[in-house]
């Protein structure tokens, strides 16, 4: 893969921060856009720009087409079966809350259990735990290994037949942890429970197969895999989809309107009420053909190599403590002893170096590791060696820094 | 920006009260207590707050948290103790203009040790860190006059 020529299509990436230039190992938080898709949303707007799926006239017609246009490419990337799997949403956040309302709520009762693990983000913990209190239904975690793993033994240990809903994170935000999906899905499906996966962290960076993983919902965000903010989709198997009650209603996502009832359109759009994220769906789609045209397998290897790399490195630091597996995804989450992760950070920004630093929506997960807060450098395909080079030095001039007050 | 830049963020004095923090710990049943934190990164403050005859009798705090927040929850309650409340609240006003960057000589009172934190105006994600003792005092007397 040459990171050169990539970075070339990442205007952002060419600007000095506090005199330094700019290393970003913050793409888990949001990746950065490339020129595609930035020029993408310009020609929209520029020249297409119409509501869908009502006008008569030609813009109306064009915006249908490039919007639809971008499910196509979606459903595509993921292999779901179908257009009809694949609704636009403003995000993970909101995808899962889909689920969590318009399924969950619907379909649980007391006495039912959902399933999750003790890594997920936020976002798969809370629409889980109001889903619960508002049915009756329980909780419950799959327990995860010393090194931030889950087995199939435990997962096993945990579903059992009351076990309705198993809602498990792809890869987790913090530790990297990639986990067994499919053969999760066929644990959770031999108990006739469906699963509901948190993808925000794995689509970006790797070839996911709906079909091939057997998801029941599969959830993404569109900005941390080149595309703009405010984008999002919710795969879903057409059966349950169809079982599933929209979460919004009004404009769009109707069939016919009577004062006393209404009924719904079919699949997809009965999920898509008011004016959908017209630019979003297509900068999406943008993004996904630039994805493509590098080749999600080739991504993948090259962030594991900064993986591999950035570990070797920061294991060579004094007092610096790694968190979880050695086999991961592109990130790496750490904290240097006796300096906070706010301070890590704020030094490392000083030297033009963009990680995170704080709990990142996985307050249960710090927990678990027995911390308040950790720094975290995320890598994407405009990352290199060089830039692991950097941080390493940047970490040494924190120790330094902090080291003279200790 | 430089390391010396960093410099004006981590002044001595600050290091210092990080360190060595005054007034930590608990206090008696007869005090107030306040929990709270930053939910975007997760530091947390415990302050409790002994106020008699609207004066501060005294406070102390517990806590987790970056080298910023700490100390400035140090400071915060080395310089309210002994005042009355309505002073008290007056240096958190003040405290939050010098967290803008504002001119502060027109202020009557002698800041003391957090004049250094002068300073966190300059790195505006940690302005939140600074401000934290200072929110969950104002918080302590508003319980307090329930």
């Amino acid at each position: 893969m040459d990171v050169t020529s990539i970075r070339e299509q990442f205007p952002i990436l060419h600007q000095e921060v506090n005199d330094h230039p700019l290393v970003y190992l913050d793409s888990a938080a949001t990746s950065q856009k490339p020129l595609p898709v930035i020029e993408s949303l310009d020609a929209y707007y520029r020249q297409h720009n119409s509501n869908v799926h009502r006008g008569v006239h030609t813009l109306g017609t064009r915006a249908t087409d490039q919007y639809e246009g971008a499910r196509d490419k979606v459903k595509n990337f993921i292999n779901a079966s179908s257009t009809e799997e694949v609704i636009f949403t403003r995000g993970t956040t909101t995808a899962l809350n889909m689920v969590a309302y318009g399924y969950a709520r619907h379909q649980l009762k007391e006495g039912d259990e959902i399933v999750l693990t003790e890594m997920e983000h936020h976002s798969n913990i809370i629409p889980w735990q109001q889903a619960a209190k508002y049915t009756g239904a329980k909780l419950k975690y799959i327990p995860m290994e010393e090194d931030g793993t889950i087995t199939l033994e435990a997962v096993r240990s945990t579903v059992t037949e009351n076990t309705k809903i198993v809602a498990v994170t792809h890869v987790s935000n913090v530790l990297g942890t990639i986990n067994p999906i499919k053969e999760i899905s066929q644990i959770a499906h031999e108990y006739n429970a469906i699963i509901v996966v948190d993808g925000a962290q794995s689509v970006p960076h790797m070839k996911v197969d709906m079909q091939g993983l057997d998801c029941d919902f599969y959830a993404f965000s569109g900005h941390k895999m080149c595309a703009p903010t405010g984008i999002g989709v919710l795969y879903g198997k057409k059966q349950l989809l169809e079982e599933m009650e929209p979460v919004e209603f009004g404009g769009e996502m109707i069939d016919f309107v009577d004062l006393y009832d209404s009924t719904w359109k079919d699949l997809p759009w009965k999920f898509e009420g008011g004016t959908p994220i017209i630019a979003g769906a297509i900068g999406l789609g943008a993004a996904i053909d630039f994805l493509e045209d590098i080749g999600m397998n080739h991504i993948i290897e090259h962030e594991q190599q900064l993986a591999n790399y950035a570990q070797d490195k920061l294991s060579t630091i004094d007092g610096l403590t790694i968190y979880g597996p050695k086999k991961r995804g592109g990130l790496v989450t750490f904290n240097v002893d006796s300096v906070h992760p706010h301070d890590t950070a704020t030094v490392l920004d000083a030297e033009g170096i963009a990680v995170r630093a704080g709990h990142h929506c996985a307050q249960p997960l710090m927990k678990w590791l027995d911390v308040t807060a950790t720094a975290r450098a995320s890598f994407y395909l405009y990352n290199d060696e060089s830039d692991i080079d950097r941080l390493v030095e940047g970490l040494q001039r924190a120790k330094e820094y902090f080291g003279d007050v200790f | 920006m430089s390391f010396n830049n960093l410099d004006t963020l981590y002044r001595q004095v600050i290091m210092d009260h990080y360190k060595n923090p005054r007034n930590r710990g608990s206090l008696a049943e007869e005090s107030v207590t306040i929990d709270m934190n930053n939910p975007t990164c997760g530091d947390r403050i415990e302050l409790h707050l002994q106020i008699e005859d609207d004066k501060v009798k005294d406070a102390k705090f517990e806590g987790e948290g970056c080298s910023i927040s700490m100390s400035s929850a140090s400071m915060m309650t080395q310089a309210v103790k002994g005042k009355n409340v309505d002073d008290a609240l007056k240096m958190s006003t003040i405290f939050s203009k010098m967290m803008l960057g504002e001119d502060l000589e027109d202020v009557d009172f002698d800041l003391g040790d957090i004049e250094a934190l002068q300073g966190v105006s300059k790195f505006p994600a940690r302005i939140k860190c600074a401000t934290l003792a200072w929110k969950a005092m104002e918080k302590a007397v508003a319980t307090d006059e329930q």
